[in-house]
């Protein structure tokens, strides 16, 4: 399987991704957002960082980079994207995921382990979790407060296109164990046809038991299947 | 021109000083060459008040590659690998502009470590406030941790492990010690030495504005209370732009185009270009209408002063700057040959066609003014009370208490703004004795530590420097790495004060002994002196910063338990030294006596028979006994599990709290299983190792027989209540 990470100036898990990546034996490409002209991909990663230093709001320059336009047509060409984090919030901006993230609720950066609920797994992304697997992933973020219109959130829930909801230990999905003040305690949305899925929590950094634990494998694996 | 006294004072030069530089010049300075002199000779960049008794401390060893004297320590840890580290303070303009302040302190420390060619892959800090209730401390706190997190976040590296106290004595100057470490291949280290004749000085980086003009000066002198007049003199950090000059330079760096490369850190374009010049025996002749600037108008005294961040200076080789450029370029970075090397071995300033300055390299820095300073000897202070004539409290009441405390709360408030986990390979974050970084694509890891020891320090700095050494070095080996070498930042009030010397040659003294003793040399350093307000001087408060290597990262071990039936085992012996301890200090307002005594080769013994046991997998966990005594340890060993603990009280016993809440120094608890206990006391008695058995691991319940019986949940509501309603 063919994958791109797309690196702007101030991505700063791009070689995070792309280790995980490697692990699982994908063909990857980094792809510096100056180009124009986007390798032939199955799946297109926009991966964390402060892309343009996270200046005017995050995640906007990003979007409107050159090779942006290469994902957004790629995407709707139902090319897989995955955007985690500040990659998530480019593609709000991008327009490829509905809603915005703002400020965390607590106004200051947070970084650590956090516990998610996996609610769909019928989809590209999730196939190889349980349904209702709760999964210790790691958020690093100064805004991963997921807002969005009612339509669309009622829109969001009803057709399953949330599969991951931040929860604590046990599974329980509640204002406790939101760490973000993210609407509906939302850690990642798909967008209709389900082969965009941003996310805020960062799979890639649990793929290794000495480092941290291995709940990030089975994202990247589900993509194999 | 001419040069008056209060122009002369203005610039933090003394008269005496001035009359050398004249002699040096044989004439009088214009005011660019004055401003030149007096940020070259403040104490921040000439340590002219502390050279003398830094050259005492030990600097070699076998894994040393580069001892003090480059922008930051190299060190070997075998298979071609060298890591990379300093510490450095930025406390005058944290306390100024604490976002600011601690944010360009990281910058700052990145860029040493970046420009030497080591990929940047952890940060710590030591950040001491005033008390909690001083009416600033809340807004500095604030300040200091998002200017730490907004910087080192951005950037990408993570920010492991550090400390973050309180005390009355850092009530109007906080210190803010930030700590880089990274990683380079042993034959791709870049040096700051200038070598070979009219060989290009490229500028790469930021533009230059007027931010941080004389900053350096600012740093080398107390405050007063104008000292908020001083804002414009702090810098303004942009941790983007550094990423992209990270990412550039270490790019350029895979070639050998560079023949040296400084950054510009204190006193920016004017210590970076005659450190290069004076390292190599060599002149620099700068044109400065090639400078790039941010604000038209900018004259060459501003230039030359300017401490603007993200800037580079690089001598490159012959035919290299297409090559060169073209990288930059591709990171919108600037990239201007501004220079070249000459023969004169002078400064030559070269602006609108004319000389504007000229000055000779040595008289700015191997010519630069040296004190031998007087000091007072600081006697060790007796021991004039005892426990028993205390009024009596219970245990339980002065545990909790102190278990709340700001200095020995929970410090996830600080910890989780920041991102520890970027780069993938954090394998032990901070809430250890010690974090560990696995070195990507090996088995193998580093371990670093950062601590101090203010009280310890100041009531007899002899022992206070010994024992902050043995602390950093106990920090390492009880999470299973071999200490290799410290750096230190060392700060101090104002040297010209003879106590306050004092406090700085006797520190020094005990850090020397101790990183001899224990071969756990000094490659790195930083002196922070003028520390203070108006005549008052903070504590001495010597920072260590630790690094030790782990070979198989999949052997880490922390201090959190693991199994109900477990032993917990205490090597080192228990004396109940109460004397400068938090008990003493928290629950009695008492600050006076010695602090605990440091015994150099129980700390060897110790260590090295504990990282044995490591090595051999022997035990589960381990912790060092530190502030607030062996309660303290043993709590923090339940609350990072999900256990609790049965402490069981000794037979002969002299006095509960000394026993509990004394500071003895060399001392671990070990959890061990059953089956491996008979084995691991056998070791330790055939090297004559003090160990008691004090514990076994059980569910629910924190208890110290006859004394209390807590619920671990409650334990962890009391060490965690104090930062979230602070």
């Amino acid at each position: 399987m063919n994958s791109s990470v797309i690196v702007f100036p101030g991505s700063n898990c791009d070689r995070d991704v792309a280790v995980a990546l490697g692990k699982l034996k994908f063909k990857n490409t980094m792809v510096w957002h100056k180009e124009t002209i986007l390798p032939k991909s199955d799946l297109i990663v926009i991966p964390g960082g402060f892309s343009y230093g996270d200046y005017l709001r995050s995640g906007a320059i990003a979007a409107k980079s050159n090779i942006l336009n290469e994902v957004i047509n790629a995407a709707n060409n139902g090319c897989l994207v995955l955007g985690i984090c500040n990659g998530f919030q480019i593609l709000t901006e991008a327009g490829l995921l509905k809603g915005v993230l703002l400020r965390n609720k607590n106004l200051k950066f947070i970084g650590k382990d956090i516990y998610v609920k996996t609610l769909n797994t019928d989809n590209k992304f999730c196939n190889k979790y349980k349904q209702d697997q709760v999964l210790k992933f790691n958020i690093a973020h100064n805004e991963g407060n997921y807002f969005t219109s009612l339509d669309h959130l009622k829109k969001l829930e009803d057709q399953n296109l949330i599969p991951f909801k931040y929860c604590d230990s046990k599974g329980t999905i509640n204002e406790e164990s939101n760490p973000n003040g993210s609407l509906n305690n939302i850690a990642g949305i798909f967008n209709e046809r389900k082969n965009i899925l941003g996310l805020m929590p960062h799979p890639e950094r649990m793929v290794d038991q000495i480092i941290s634990n291995n709940n990030g494998i089975n994202l990247f694996a589900s993509l194999l299947n | 021109m001419k040069i008056s006294n209060a122009v002369v004072e203005k610039h933090g030069l003394k008269l005496e000083e001035y009359s050398k530089i004249k002699e040096l010049l044989k004439r009088e300075p214009n005011l660019l060459e004055l401003g030149i002199f007096s940020a070259m000779w403040n104490e921040h960049c000439s340590y002219k008040s502390s050279r003398i008794h830094l050259k005492n401390l030990p600097v070699k060893g076998k894994h040393v590659i580069q001892g003090p004297g480059e922008n930051a320590g190299v060190i070997d840890i075998g298979d071609d690998d060298a890591i990379i580290f300093k510490i450095e303070s930025h406390n005058h303009p944290s306390y100024i502009e604490p976002y600011q302040g601690a944010a360009t302190g990281v910058g700052g420390i990145l860029r040493d470590v970046f420009t030497m060619g080591a990929r940047p892959i952890a940060l710590l800090n030591s950040i001491h406030f005033g008390s909690p209730n001083h009416p600033k401390t809340k807004t500095l706190l604030n300040g200091v941790v998002s200017g730490i997190s907004g910087y080192g976040n951005c950037i990408g590296i993570p920010t492991v492990a550090g400390e973050t106290k309180f005390d009355s004595t850092y009530n109007e100057n906080i210190l803010v010690n930030a700590m880089a470490v990274g990683y380079a291949k042993k034959d791709k280290i870049f040096y700051s030495k200038a070598k070979g004749l009219n060989k290009s000085v490229v500028y790469v980086g930021s533009k230059t504005g007027r931010d941080g003009i004389h900053g350096a000066s600012m740093a080398s002198a107390e405050f007063d209370e104008n000292s908020e007049d001083k804002k414009p003199t702090v810098q303004v950090g942009d941790p983007f732009t550094e990423k992209l000059l990270m990412e550039a330079c270490l790019e350029l760096m895979k070639d050998n185009s560079i023949i040296s490369i400084q950054d510009m850190g204190a006193a920016g374009l004017t210590s970076s270009s005659v450190e290069m010049a004076s390292k190599g025996g060599l002149g620099i002749k700068l044109h400065l209408d090639k400078v790039p600037c941010r604000e038209e108008g900018m004259t060459p005294y501003e230039m030359m002063l300017s401490e603007s961040q993200e800037r580079m200076l690089i001598i490159l080789e012959d035919e290299k700057e297409k090559e060169a450029k073209k990288i930059f370029e591709k990171w919108d970075l600037d990239f201007v040959v501004i220079g070249k090397t000459t023969e004169t071995n002078n400064l030559t300033l070269i602006f609108k066609n004319e000389i504007v300055g000229e000055i000779p390299i040595d008289a700015l820095a191997s010519k630069a003014p040296m004190y031998d300073r007087s000091w007072t000897k600081i006697k060790l202070p007796e021991k004039k009370i005892s426990i028993k004539d205390l009024k009596k409290i219970k245990l339980e009441d002065s545990f909790l208490k102190i278990l709340s405390s700001p200095n020995q709360s929970n410090k996830s408030w600080v910890t989780d703004q920041f991102d520890q986990m970027v780069m993938a390979d954090t394998a032990q974050k901070s809430g250890a004795d010690a974090a560990i970084i696995r070195i990507h694509n090996k088995e193998k890891a580093i371990a670093v530590t950062v601590d101090s020891s203010a009280n310890y320090c100041k009531a007899h700095p002899l022992t206070g420097g010994k024992q902050i050494v043995c602390e950093s070095w106990r920090n390492l080996i009880s999470v299973g790495a071999k200490p290799i070498a410290i750096t230190n930042c060392l700060n101090f009030g104002n040297p010209e004060d003879p106590n306050v010397m004092g406090q700085f040659a006797e520190c020094l003294i005990g850090i020397k002994e101790a990183c001899e003793f224990l071969d756990y040399p000094v490659v790195s350093g930083n002196v922070s002196f003028y520390n203070g307000t108006n005549k008052k001087n903070i504590d001495p408060t010597p920072v260590i910063g630790g690094v030790g290597l782990v070979l198989e990262s999949k052997n880490k071990i922390n201090h959190i338990l693991n199994k109900e039936g477990n032993i917990i085992l205490q090597i080192g012996k228990t004396f109940g030294h109460l004397y400068q301890s938090v008990f003493f200090k928290e629950i009695y307002s008492i600050y006076e006596g010695p602090p605990p005594d440091v015994n150099l080769s129980n700390e060897k013994n110790n260590g090295e028979i504990v990282l044995k046991l490591i090595n051999n997998k022997l035990i589960t966990a381990v912790h060092d006994v530190s502030a607030g005594g062996l309660i303290l340890a043993l709590a923090e060993m339940s609350l990072s599990s999900e256990y609790g603990l049965k402490i069981k009280k000794p037979e002969k016993l002299s006095n509960l709290m000394e026993y509990y809440f004394g500071e003895d120094q060399g001392r671990y608890l070990l959890e061990i299983e059953p089956k491996n206990f008979e084995n691991v006391t056998k070791i330790l008695n055939e090297n004559n190792i003090f160990n008691e058995t004090i514990a076994t691991v059980q569910k629910d319940f924190f208890e110290l027989q006859g004394e209390f019986k807590i619920n671990i949940n409650y334990l962890y509501k009391t060490n965690n209540k104090w930062y979230n309603s602070y």
